[in-house]
């Protein structure tokens, strides 16, 4: 290569630095290893906003997707309420559970926020805290799925989106129910 | 309506970026001056346009109109009048508008100062900075949009995240980022000099003081950034290294690197094409830094992820990189050095030996800070570079940089004697010397804190030395003393700046060196009126109080601490905000010259019974802040106008 030409390797040097960056994108920093993904789901018995009981022992058998909001967290809670009524509606007939915990919330404003957004999936109030801890969540919103034999099988942290719900969803309804 | 019209004004902002920026070079490549006033005009165009913008986001802010979603997101109707100002930058869509705001400002003395100074250079640093501000008007207007609406709109905010509540968090961030943005400008002419071909030392002269002006507020940024870690974190530390600090580290070394290197193109005529490497390093990397904190790619603790912002900035950063190294390869036979290195020993050498240390450094932290994505990507394994790395590399980096401090300003251009070497050095090298010794002896036994101990007085016995010759010389001219060294730091502004600087970096180095060797700190559970001891101190918990605040509720502990007389009550808490999950800490301190007294709270019994206090005893980390002090006062002073010398 003659020595006018090797000068223009220079830009060229800074293209894999750019590429690195690029997969950065590729990598999900929501995606967080959790210590409880393959182990049993932590069991809770909450009363509902509509005053039914809501026990998640009851639901084996069935794909649970537990996810923890509060009516003062937004965006994030904001932007995924609609994605779960969709998915709820869309899947419920499948044999999917969504169950809402609020967490650290005041029961006037979950129940604004129900109301807000027309969520027609059991939602209840973990007044103690309880359920939270059990799940060692980080904050809200934070979702887990559970298979129809009980375990947590994947943990998402921040807004869902569709995508997400139906990669995980499906997954689980996949698998045989023994 | 509100949130509507800054949106407007955001986009003809950018409409009118864009026309200016194309106009300038249009202006540029066919001579018609109309084209570059019109360019001008769009320029003062997008500054009125980008104030509105920000004026109008502070209104919905002070009206708590929840509507919009980044004032929900970011207050709530506890929080205080400043913080409901300084909320407006507390978070990404915010902080993009002030820093197009001060781009804009900086655009605008640009034009102040040097339409008619920077002729043939002027239009192209127009469409250049006219380019960038369009690259954050995109930003506002498209991926991080600050005035967009929430439905359903809430009774009330979320409120702002808790640690961003400090005096520290309105000038933080602000210094910050006139640092960052002022480092357009150096690039805007460097960009400017490789399109018309004008490599020579015009645009260097041009931007050498926008350079320091961005430097001191980068210093200013880092400084606050590190006292607001340390005494809003309790961890007792101001530095950890984490990837948002490096954002801001990394430009920082190489603005220093351009600062030394520069004077060795005025003086020897070479060095241009690493300059103007230096200057797109500089400004490559404070792009990277945003694209860093704010795309989410990296882990950090304060890093916000954010959908489409990473993939635009990655975008720009992609094409500024591509194009201004471009132009570099395009020029590169018009850059070739005019001068030549005579001698190892001599300032040009020094000087480029602080080069290549300030680079290496940058390159260290930069590597630590993208390794993790590295080995993600190589080796899909996830690994986290802690400080150990950081430190073990950069401590010998910056002693070497230290000892340059000493050498560089006072070895002689081009070869230095042997007689020069005894004149200049062969005092302050003993006083180092004997330094060495004299803290030995006094029971300092870790190598490390003996050679930056002596390292430092190396250095300072350098200052004084250049100093008290200056003043001898204009004493012996007949000028009283004190007048005569005044009359020096004025004449000689930018030499004696550095100087003061130099002073602030040592002062900061002894802070460093003090706090890392001997801060000592203990952990314990004490009942209602039992003490604890650490270095001399006994710390009694005497009882918990708990109080409403505002928009939090606060649980504090008095303890009282004395050192045989009592010499007061510290009262660390724990803040509980509604919207966070965790209870915040909040330390208590007693600053002293020699050592503070840093008390943080842990967890406490409901009764009030016990409390688990952390006390940490933390040595001469106020001579951090005091040279930063220095080193400000410093860069001030070397931003000074030049004044003539006197004949």
């Amino acid at each position: 290569m003659s020595r006018r030409a090797w000068r223009w390797l220079i830009p060229l040097a800074a293209l894999p630095l750019l590429a690195l960056l690029a997969y950065g994108f590729r990598v999900n920093p929501r995606e967080i290893p959790s210590p409880l993904v393959g182990r049993p789901a932590p069991g809770f018995a909450l009363t509902a906003f509509d005053a039914t009981p809501l026990t998640l022992d009851a639901q084996r058998g069935r794909v649970v997707v537990v996810n923890f909001w509060a009516s003062w967290c937004y965006p994030a809670c904001y932007e995924e309420a609609p994605v779960l009524e969709r998915s709820w509606r869309a899947y419920r007939d499948r044999g999917v559970l969504v169950i809402g915990v609020d967490i650290q919330d005041t029961v006037e404003a979950a129940q604004k926020f129900i109301r807000d957004f027309g969520l027609s999936f059991p939602n209840a109030p973990d007044p103690t805290g309880k359920v939270s801890v059990d799940y060692g969540t980080y904050g809200v919103p934070e979702t887990f799925f559970i298979d129809r034999r009980g375990r947590i099988r994947a943990r998402h942290v921040g807004a869902l989106t569709d995508d997400v719900i139906r990669a995980h969803v499906e997954r689980l309804l996949a698998e045989p129910a023994g | 309506m509100i949130p509507e019209l800054g949106y407007g004004a955001a986009i003809v902002a950018l409409g009118l970026a864009l026309w200016g920026a194309l106009a300038a070079a249009l202006g540029a490549r066919t001579g018609r001056p109309a084209l570059v006033l019109s360019a001008q005009h769009a320029a003062l165009g997008v500054f009125a346009l980008v104030t509105a913008c920000l004026a109008l986001l502070m209104y919905a802010f002070l009206t708590f109109d929840f509507s919009v979603r980044y004032v929900a997101t970011n207050t709530n109707l506890g929080t205080p009048f400043y913080y409901r100002i300084t909320g407006v930058w507390g978070a990404l869509e915010g902080s993009i508008i002030l820093w197009t705001w001060m781009l804009a400002l900086y655009t605008l003395i640009v034009i102040l100062r040097h339409r008619e100074s920077a002729r043939e250079l002027y239009p192209w640093v127009l469409t250049v900075m006219l380019g960038v501000l369009a690259f954050f008007l995109l930003v506002i207007t498209v991926a991080a949009p600050p005035f967009a609406r929430l439905h359903p709109v809430p009774a009330d905010g979320h409120g702002l995240n808790p640690l961003l509540e400090d005096t520290g968090m309105i000038t933080h961030p602000v210094a910050l980022y006139l640092g960052f943005t002022g480092l357009t400008v150096p690039f805007a002419f460097a960009m400017a000099a490789l399109i018309t071909g004008r490599v020579g030392d015009a645009w260097l002269t041009m931007t050498r003081r926008w350079t320091i002006v961005a430097w001191y507020f980068l210093s200013l940024g880092l400084l606050i950034g590190g006292w607001w870690s340390y005494h809003v974190l309790g961890w007792g530390g101001y530095w950890a290294w984490d990837p948002v600090e490096n954002a801001a580290f990394m430009p920082w070394l190489t603005a220093t690197a351009f600062l030394h290197s520069v004077m060795i193109q005025e003086r020897r005529r070479m060095l241009q094409l690493w300059n103007l490497a230096l200057v797109i390093m500089t400004f490559g990397l404070t792009l990277f830094g945003t694209f860093l904190t704010r795309s989410g790619v990296i882990a950090s603790v304060h890093a916000f992820t954010q959908g489409t912002i990473g993939a635009f900035f990655l975008g720009f950063l992609t094409l500024v990189l591509l194009t201004a190294l471009g132009l570099l390869a395009w020029r590169w036979d018009a850059l070739g050095a005019q001068g030549a290195l005579d001698s190892v020993v001599s300032r040009e050498s020094a000087f480029l030996l602080n080069n290549v240390m300030l680079v290496a450094a940058a390159f260290t932290v930069f590597f630590g800070t993208v390794f993790p994505l590295l080995s993600e990507a190589l080796r899909g394994v996830k690994v986290s570079v802690g400080a150990p790395f950081f430190n073990q590399v950069n401590v010998p980096l910056f002693l070497g940089l230290i000892f340059l401090m000493g050498v560089g300003p006072l070895i002689a251009w081009r070869r230095a004697s042997v007689d020069n070497l005894r004149r200049n050095f062969l005092g302050p090298v003993l006083t180092g010397v004997a330094a060495a010794a004299f803290f030995f002896a006094l029971g300092v036994h870790s190598a490390l804190a003996v050679l930056t101990l002596a390292l430092t007085v190396f250095v300072a016995a350098t200052i004084a030395l250049d100093f008290a010759r200056a003043t001898r010389v204009r004493a012996r001219m007949g000028e009283p003393l004190l007048p005569a060294m005044g009359g020096l730091l004025r004449r000689h502004n930018r030499r004696y700046g550095g100087f003061v600087v130099h002073l602030g970096v040592l002062i900061i180095a002894v802070g460093v060196t003090g706090s890392q060797a001997w801060s000592v700190q203990t952990e314990t559970t004490l009942g209602r009126g039992e003490s604890t001891e650490l270095a001399g101190y006994r710390v009694r918990f005497e009882d918990l109080a708990a109080s409403e605040e505002s928009n939090h509720f606060k649980v504090a502990g008095a303890f009282t601490v004395s050192d045989g007389r009592v010499l007061g009550v510290l009262r660390p808490a724990k803040k509980f905000y509604p919207q966070e999950q965790s209870p915040i800490a909040y330390v208590d301190y007693r600053l002293g010259l020699r050592e503070d007294i840093y008390l943080v709270l842990g967890d406490f019994a409901r009764d009030g019974s016990r409390a688990t206090v952390k006390l940490q005893v933390n040595r001469l980390v106020s001579w951090i802040w005091i040279g930063g002090l220095v080193l400000t006062a410093g860069a001030g002073l070397a931003i000074l106008p030049e004044t003539k010398r006197t004949a």
